[in-house]
């Protein structure tokens, strides 16, 4: 259970370089993905991610609701990131704030880029992100379980969407912030890779940082990324590889 | 086939088996499916239960925090109860304001809560007329395969039961403390396929049902709420034998909830 906000700074870097939970700079938290979790889903995924749990479920390609946002030469891919009541310290009023609109936004525009909606027109994807217990990095998270949904689904897609903030805590740039760090740390930059092409489709930045810590911090992010990459294969793998007598997929 | 085809077909196979006693997935009229309760799901909710029952899941999550009494109650604490029939668990659920639907399930689950006086309000109460406990109980649907108000339910109970008051975080005592519970309703559904009336329906015999009755009890035998839905109509003797049979029921289910006691 969550303290109410600590009041005093807490120390965020011990004087050998580790963080608040015993992390290097360079350390992601411990990540679990699950694929098909859910039973009514096209595709689905459960994303357990430091203390962040995210499911997130994917339908379609189906007719488009409202009709009037359908599109004549490929799909719509819609996007709902939601955060349960329960899932921070102090409650949260359920239903859609400025917050979650814009996260649904640039996460959507994310899918956007790798999703080859044209093979689907007239239809829509509809990716729905629900937040059921959050430590900062919720969106990275979430676009995470999303993209897993996406595959399971059997989306095409260019590739998978690995996700990561970087930030700067005690004046340090440092890979993955949780809670205690996001609130009290200086900068918080989260974006999505595509590993293929080794580009970023979503980038975002709040904070403070000068020229060279900022490119510092995108490679220190590329590099969580890939490392993210990896964990999702084998998830893929493990919830759909057919063991030794049809060979693995 | 469009999808109203094949649930139309689906509707008329469903009320066939059960006219011989038998339901698409194999169960007998009475029997339940596998229940699984898994307490403490959400670290960051003062208590917190997920659900199954069979392919439908809900998960409950219990917030305490400080408010203000209700002027007509000045010694009572508040209990809230909110149910989100969320996108995620259903291809037929939109994003968007409550629907009717869900607003049922809140309100069934809140009755029975409330009715069988599971947690005394008055204790909730810090200081009369200015401050007290305000507990929300907030009920996430994660995937809906019918059967949603006993799913609903069973995890806000659930949740309840495994909470704890956190009177150090607000410092308002010295210690946390387990949320009091002094009842254990449990809700249990059934609806009419045919002239056989059968327990935990799944989402395509709802869609098939003429009716459906969820009747709540207590563990010191009273039936503290009962909701009617969907249309269909029900003898007074059919309602006396669902309310037996979901005493029955009931009984197995509260060892569970009380199984998850923090």
């Amino acid at each position: 259970m969550g303290s109410v906000g600590a009041k005093e700074v807490p120390v965020l870097l011990s004087p050998e370089g580790l963080r608040i939970d015993g992390r290097k700079l360079d350390e992601l938290r411990p990540i679990k993905i699950q694929v098909g979790t859910l039973h009514n889903a096209d595709g689905s995924a459960f994303v357990e991610w430091g203390a962040n749990k995210v499911m997130a479920a994917v339908y379609g390609p189906r007719e488009v609701h409202p009709r009037h946002l359908q599109q004549n030469n490929k799909a719509v891919i819609q996007c709902k990131y939601n955060m349960a009541a329960f899932a921070v310290d102090e409650r949260k009023r359920p239903g859609l704030d400025r917050r979650s609109q814009e996260i649904s936004k640039v996460i959507g525009e994310a899918f956007e880029s790798v999703v080859f909606a044209e093979e689907y027109p007239r239809t829509s994807i509809d990716i729905y992100i629900e937040v059921l217990q959050a430590n900062a990095g919720t969106r990275c998270a979430g676009l995470v379980a999303a993209s897993m949904a996406l595959a399971d689904a059997g989306i095409p897609m260019v590739d998978l969407l690995p996700a990561v903030a970087v930030g700067k805590v005690a004046g340090k740039i440092a890979l993955d912030l949780k809670k205690e760090e996001d609130n009290f740390g200086e900068a918080d930059l989260p974006m999505a890779l595509v590993p293929q092409s080794g580009r970023l489709v979503l980038l975002q930045m709040e904070g403070h940082m000068t020229e060279e810590e900022l490119a510092q911090s995108l490679d220190l992010g590329v590099q969580g990324c890939r490392a993210i990459y990896e964990k999702m294969k084998e998830a893929l793998r493990e919830r759909y590889s057919t063991g030794p007598v049809g060979g693995s997929s | 086939m469009s999808e109203e085809v094949s649930a139309e077909i689906l509707t008329t196979h469903i009320l066939d088996l059960a006219a011989e006693g038998k339901r698409l997935d194999g169960r007998g009229p009475d029997d339940y499916r596998p229940i699984s309760i898994e307490p403490g799901f959400v670290a960051t909710a003062d208590g917190s239960a997920l659900v199954r029952i069979g392919d439908t899941a809900a998960l409950c999550g219990i917030k305490l925090e400080p408010g203000k009494p209700f002027p007509d109650t000045p010694n009572a604490g508040v209990l809230t109860t909110n149910a989100e029939l969320i996108p995620l668990s259903s291809p037929t659920f939109e994003p968007g304001p409550p629907q009717p639907g869900a607003i049922e399930v809140s309100r069934v689950v809140d009755r029975a809560i409330r009715a069988a006086e599971t947690i005394d309000l008055t204790r909730l109460c810090v200081t009369p007329g200015e401050k007290s406990w305000v507990c929300y109980v907030d009920i996430h649907i994660l995937d809906h395969s019918g059967n949603l108000i006993d799913a609903a339910s069973l995890a806000a109970v659930s949740a309840l039961s495994h909470a704890v008051v956190p009177a150090k975080r607000f410092e308002i005592a010295e210690a946390d403390y387990p949320l009091e519970v002094n009842h254990y309703p449990i809700e249990c559904t059934f609806v009419r396929l045919g002239d056989t009336i059968v327990v935990d329906p799944t989402f395509d015999e709802e869609r098939a049902a003429q009716g459906r009755i969820t009747v709540a009890t207590d563990e010191v035998g009273r039936v503290v709420a009962m909701q009617k839905g969907l249309v269909g109509a029900f003898s007074p003797d059919d309602v006396k034998d669902i309310v037996r049979r979901a005493f029955r029921h009931g009984e197995k289910h509260r060892e569970l909830a009380k199984g998850v006691r923090a």
